[in-house]
């Protein structure tokens, strides 16, 4: 049991830590949230440059072969620093399902120009009826001669909108719910038959609605056995709740350094409001929750490669709950101490309120989890 | 960084648990699963099997017994412990007086003393708070006058935890009044059967007896008792309390007392089906479940941050005390709602005139007396405010 960093990963997040100070500060950020795409091409490619675009991929696709505890480090930092760019995306989703389900010949054409930092990539699996069920897919892909063709709509594809590919799911088989039938298709975002609606979502981030009507794509689209695609989906997502755990715990640090700040030299009465013990004691709460949430991440570092899909399902979903708990107290709280400036949109405070609370609603929020925890009989006993 | 135990800290971990099967008496595993009030002989038959082991002081230096584990080691084989569910040592002797002797007490002492505590030959109490000294410990009155080779105590304590088994008590008292109130302070050793010591007992909310009041009457307790030098009491408690503070997670405990609350929920029927079933209950049981993983990580980094023989504590472990006694509490109201109503017999089990069969389930009686019991860890050791006032202090600098 060590919690210490290596020699590599101290580099890594020295690194980029170091650039997020230099390039991304809340007036930056503001900027880049403005311009067309929703974050910065720049900063894209020197992400690529320090080699996080294929920090989880093999050595053989451009990548670095790296680990949960890379992937913590590197998100614990955009999380600080609350950056726009599509890593969750590209790297995790998307990158994540290629790495997993890929053929060779898909990685080796894919990972390395996502590596390079010159393709983008989304998911398209949620739909306007599934909410937080992975296993409900609608969108068809019906058999079209060798290949297939793709029928319905997407919804909520983070950074659907700028993607090059989408790595779409669609019903081979079953119905509504199955967990069984579900396919995987890598499709070009331009192809004909697909109208994307991109827009910014509560965070600063970008979103897009995907409709496919009579989207043909070849047999060599499909990633894996089509119909065998859930426990992939539910792997690659459970990685990227463990990233988004990292992630928050970077925006609820921040935000607490900031609270702090404010409390010391804020004055009012003739003192630094700091002085007040109800206000101390509401920042020791924030406090309290983010070392619940930090802890719980190792956790959720440490199960995310947890290869039995039981004892990870149970694992994630106790990381999910905490994160989406701890999220919501800091940010209130966060909120509430800093006051009328804390409820203003050039106050950089509440930009990480609405990152967290953002984080709780995506692949499923505190209450879900806790409910699927419970129907499988709560944590594991080691 | 490597979040998993070592196959070497895994095969610990099968030692300690054999061993503690194969010799944890079952009438106090009994006990401590039925949450059941332990009796002195308890405490004392669990420490010398240990002893015999060589695990009674695993955290004092090996000189003294003990048993150079790292803290990782001490880490799981307190948690073994507590799943057992083994009774937590007796905190005054080991965890409290005994580091402070070693610490601070000389050779005479150490001799006197230590192996004395390792075996619970001297079943020790703590003499620190006062009617008018809680929170605000450097506030006590209870005075040391000294008369030649003695001093003379006058004064009272209060929440003495089991003084009446007590042979020994470790006090602070004030030896100079008109020093500033950290500053008149010393570290007193004082065998309880000398003339002058009155033990009275209190009475807590769940009718049991755990804590007394203990007066000083003219208690004469010779010079070589006292700790280290006159007034510099003071400074030996604030070590004690900061190794107070280390253990006090009990997160093997708490995992122990959820196994506990799923098996009963899962016997004790709501309706037709057992209340294990029932949706609201078992995400609350899961909501528990999730804050103590957390708790248990925390630990963790604390434990895996304590380099080899450095025990400075850690400002985690205030968050430790604030979310461990949470925890412990959460836990108990958890088991009220099993026992559902029948928490409303007292019905103590302990009591010599009891000749009846139990009312209601045979394990109901202890249920809603620990509830009301267990209001007492965000209390003591530091009130869980003191230990927000200590992280606004110490942590956030406010």
């Amino acid at each position: 049991m060590d919690f210490g960093l290596s020699e590599e990963q101290r580099l890594l997040k020295d690194s980029i830590e170091r650039l997020l100070a230099d390039r991304y500060d809340f007036e930056a950020r503001k900027q880049f949230m403005q311009s067309a795409e929703g974050w910065s091409r720049e900063l894209w490619q020197q992400y690529a440059g320090l080699g996080l675009l294929g920090l989880p991929f093999e050595e053989k696709h451009g990548g670095f072969g790296g680990g949960p505890v890379e992937i913590m480090i590197v998100m614990e930092a955009f999380g600080r620093a609350l950056a726009l760019e599509p890593f969750v995306a590209t790297v995790l989703l998307g990158g994540g399902l290629l790495r997993r389900a890929g053929s060779d010949a898909q990685k080796a054409a894919v990972l390395p120009k996502v590596a390079g930092g010159d393709l983008l990539l989304a998911f398209a699996h949620a739909e306007r009826q599934s909410r937080y069920d992975l296993g409900d897919v609608l969108t068809a892909a019906k058999r079209d001669g060798a290949g297939y063709v793709l029928e319905g709509a997407k919804s909520l594809v983070l950074h659907g909108d700028s993607a090059h590919q989408l790595v779409v799911s669609a019903r081979v088989s079953g119905s509504r719910k199955d967990r069984e039938g579900i396919g995987l298709f890598l499709v070009d975002a331009k192809a004909e038959g697909i109208s994307r609606r991109g827009y910014r979502t509560n965070d600063g981030q970008r979103a897009a609605e995907i409709a496919f009507e009579g989207v043909k794509v070849g047999a060599d689209a499909a990633l894996g056995e089509p119909g065998r695609a859930f426990p992939v989906i539910e792997r690659v997502v459970h990685e990227t709740i463990a990233a988004l755990a990292a992630e928050a715990v970077g925006a609820m640090t921040a935000m607490h350094e900031m609270t702090v700040d404010y409390l010391r030299t804020r004055k009012q009465f003739g003192v630094p409001i700091g002085s007040f013990q109800v206000l101390q004691h509401k920042a020791v709460d924030m406090l309290v929750a983010i070392e619940q949430a930090r802890s719980i991440m190792f956790y959720g570092t440490m199960m995310a490669e947890e290869p039995d899909a039981e004892t990870r399902r149970k694992a994630l979903s106790a990381v999910k709950a905490q994160i989406g708990r701890s999220g919501h107290t800091v940010g209130q709280i966060g909120t509430q101490l800093t006051g009328g400036i804390g409820v203003t949109m050039e106050y950089k405070g509440g930009h990480y309120f609405k990152r967290l609370a953002m984080i709780d609603t995506m692949f499923g929020d505190a209450d879900h989890h806790l409910a699927a925890l419970a129907r499988m009989g709560g944590l594991a006993e080691t | 960084m490597d979040l998993r135990f070592t196959p070497e800290e895994i095969a610990f971990r099968e030692e300690v648990r054999t061993f503690i099967q194969t010799n944890l008496p079952e009438d106090i595993r009994r006990k401590m699963v039925e949450g059941r009030r332990l009796v002195k002989d308890d405490f004392v038959r669990w420490q010398r099997i240990l002893n015999k082991q060589g695990w009674a002081v695993p955290h004092w230096p090996q000189e003294w017994g003990g048993t150079g584990w790292t803290p990782i080691q001490q880490y799981l084989f307190l948690e073994e412990c507590q799943k057992a569910p083994a009774p937590d040592p007796v905190p005054f002797g080991t965890q409290m007086v005994g580091p402070v002797i070693i610490a601070f007490g000389n050779e005479a002492q150490k001799k006197r003393f230590l192996p004395r505590i390792a075996n619970i030959d001297d079943f020790w109490c703590q003499g620190f708070s006062e009617p008018g000294a809680g929170s605000d410990l450097a506030s006590l009155k209870t005075a040391a006058k000294r008369a030649g080779d003695h001093y003379v105590v006058n004064g009272q304590k209060t929440w003495t935890t089991y003084a009446q088994y007590a042979d020994w008590i470790f006090c602070l008292v004030r030896t100079d009044p008109a020093a500033k109130k950290q500053e008149g302070i010393s570290f007193l050793l004082i065998d309880m059967k000398t003339p002058g010591i009155t033990v009275r007992p209190i009475q807590t909310i769940d009718g049991g007896h755990e804590v007394n009041e203990t007066f000083f009457d003219d208690v004469k307790v010779p010079v070589e008792n006292r700790i280290g030098e006159e007034n510099k009491g003071w400074h030996y408690a604030k070590f004690l309390l900061s190794n107070e503070r280390t253990g006090i997670a009990r997160v093997g405990i708490s995992k122990e007392r959820i196994r506990r609350v799923k098996e009963l929920a899962s016997i004790e029927l709501d309706g037709d089906r057992p209340l294990i079933e029932d949706e609201r209950f078992r995400v609350k049981v899961a909501s528990v479940e999730v804050e103590l993983k957390s708790l248990e990580m925390l630990q963790l980094r604390v434990v895996a941050a304590r380099r080899k023989g450095d025990n400075k504590p850690d400002p985690a472990s205030s968050i430790l005390k604030i979310k461990g006694s949470e925890i412990q509490q959460a836990i108990t109201e958890l088991a009220l709602q099993v026992v559902g109503p029948y928490a409303l017999p007292y019905d103590p089990d302990d009591d010599p005139l009891r000749n009846e069969p139990p009312i209601g389930p045979d394990w109901a009686n202890p249920i809603a007396p620990a509830y009301f019991n267990m209001r007492k860890v965000s209390i003591y050791g530091g009130s869980n405010e003191i230990q927000k006032n200590i992280i606004a202090k110490a942590v956030l600098g406010l």
